[in-house]
């Protein structure tokens, strides 16, 4: 009787095992990738920014990329920082980033072929509606950050290295301040969580708008400070450089590049959250120039 | 609390529909853990029973890698098991980085010190003279482990628990050599986390019931067994 209750167990746990890696054959809705290409070259491994993806305009997209194309794309959602840092040793095969800066530097080094426009919204101050620091409706962003550190008000910073994260950085650094102190506290988080915990804490913090407006409903935080030309928020996509690395997949970084320029994919990203939010999450700028953008 | 009752409402909604994303990211799940279990169990019985009997030199610290290993941060395998799975790591031209395979890896090496280190702590509680007494009738080494195992079945038990527990519940390692990618290595802990950060508070919730119930199920029946078995 024991010994039978002891096979049943085992016998359960293979069967589970069994059952379940035959079921969940992931892709089954797919069409089968031409026999003739390997399937490792049909997937593609995109870094990206976790507001692309929290936004759900990803969610939108690469359906629609996958579809068109037959490609299979792995979305790696983290912030630019390590989006970047993943580029950098051949790790992913394209990137959707804005860090202009640190993306830059990835093409001079050459760890990167290509650097292409593809959309861009703002980043906005946020806070309590008390507005404890009193920085509604400033004009700079540095003076909104001098009054918040000279209050000593709470700010709740992403501290991941992530674009928005950079961007306060520089803010802070334009403002001659370095951040420290009980009132500065750093989440680690994505944005979706660091918000959270500003609207917790009832703190100050820095986002881009796409995050804010799909988020807005469950924060009672407002929009205090926006408008200035410095707070545009870029993202470019970049191919990684395939002569550096030979297992990027280039043919497929390539053809993500030209779907995101493709009047199709602007045309998704222009009408994005309209419904929802009502308002754009993200405003299309293939083609264009950084200089002429929120003109 | 509404947002409580909201997220059992679509948890509910989720199950009776059939969500087919949901659908899919349950099996993921148990595909995943169940999988990373059995691996373990593979392993790590043997390997507990061995070093229950077993009397070697530097024993006592082998023990205490075990069972410091019964604690190891998800995360911290999560990201060995990256650098060494990256396209240019290691073990890069296996093509494992952000595949349901990579994860199970990843789990496995979770579960195996649990389930090691249940086996061993087990078999090492049964009366010594056991052994001497199985030996003295004449048994051989193979009948003595496979007797010895049967009479530890309860603590083994505990041991696959402990380890599908451990797995099904883990979300550092999933979301770094997985990816949290839709559709290919999705799992339900992952899937909490991004919900939670996309503010989707009630899908959270939904998800994480959905977790509970099938890391209850799984368990009970486990348990069940073990305690039928055990009761003398």
């Amino acid at each position: 009787m024991r010994k039978k209750m002891f096979l049943l167990a085992v016998l359960l746990l293979l069967a589970l095992a069994m059952i379940t890696t035959g079921c969940a054959s992931p892709r089954a809705d797919q069409p089968e990738p031409t026999p003739t290409v390997p399937t490792a070259a049909k997937e593609i491994i995109l870094a990206t920014t976790t507001s692309t993806q929290d936004s759900g305009l990803l969610d939108t997209l690469i359906p629609m990329f996958e579809e068109k194309t037959g490609y299979i794309v792995k979305t790696i959602a983290v912030g630019s920082g390590a989006a970047l840092a993943l580029g950098e040793r051949g790790e992913a095969d394209v990137l959707l980033v804005h860090a202009p800066a640190r993306e830059k530097l990835l093409l001079e080094s050459g760890h990167a072929i290509t650097r292409d426009l593809i959309m861009f919204n703002d980043f906005v101050i946020v806070g309590s509606a008390e507005d404890p620091a009193g920085i509604r409706g400033m004009a700079a962003a540095a003076e909104a950050f001098a009054a918040i550190s000279a209050k000593e008000s709470l700010f709740v910073s992403r501290g991941d290295n992530s674009g928005t994260h950079i961007k306060e950085m520089v803010i802070w650094k334009q403002a001659n301040i370095e951040p420290a102190g009980n009132w500065y506290i750093e989440t680690g988080s994505g944005m979706g969580d660091t918000l959270n915990i500003a609207t917790e804490k009832q703190g100050y913090t820095i986002t881009d708008r796409g995050t804010f407006l799909s988020r807005k409903e469950q924060l009672s935080l407002d929009i205090l400070v926006e408008g200035e030309a410095t707070l545009l928020n870029i993202y470019h996509v970049m191919q990684v450089n395939p002569e550096i690395f030979t297992k990027v997949n280039a043919a497929g970084s390539q053809a993500f590049t030209d779907f995101m320029l493709s009047p199709e994919a602007q045309a998704v990203i222009s009408d994005f959250g309209v419904d929802r939010f009502g308002q754009p999450l993200f405003f299309p700028a293939a083609g264009k120039n950084v200089e002429e953008l929120g003109k | 609390m509404e947002l409580i009752w909201e997220g059992l409402r679509q948890a509910v909604k989720l199950l009776f529909a059939g969500d087919p994303e949901m659908i899919r990211i349950a099996f993921l799940t148990l595909r995943v853990s169940g999988t990373a279990t059995l691996i373990s169990v593979i392993i790590g019985v043997p390997l507990g029973v061995f070093m229950a009997l077993q009397r070697f030199r530097f024993r006592n610290v082998a023990v205490g890698i075990i069972n410091t290993g019964m604690g190891i941060p998800p995360t911290v395998v999560g990201l060995f098991v990256s650098i060494l799975m990256w396209r240019y790591g290691p073990l890069g031209f296996f093509n494992l980085m952000y595949t349901p395979t990579a994860m199970i890896i990843a789990q496995s090496l979770i579960a195996l010190p649990l389930v090691t280190g249940f086996t061993m702590a087990g078999v090492q509680q049964l009366n010594p003279k056991l052994t001497l007494q199985i030996l003295a009738i004449g048994a051989s080494r193979r009948q003595l482990c496979w007797l010895l195992i049967r009479e530890a079945r309860l603590s083994l038990l505990a041991a696959v628990i402990a380890g599908f527990g451990g797995v099904v519940s883990e979300v550092g390692a999933s979301m770094m050599v997985g990816g949290n990618i839709r559709g290919h290595t999705r799992v339900l802990t992952t899937a909490v986390v991004m919900e939670v950060s996309r503010g989707h508070f009630a899908m959270a919730i939904a998800l994480s019931i959905i977790l509970l119930a099938l890391a209850f199920a799984i368990t009970m029946s486990l348990t069940k067994i073990q305690q039928r078995g055990g009761g003398r």
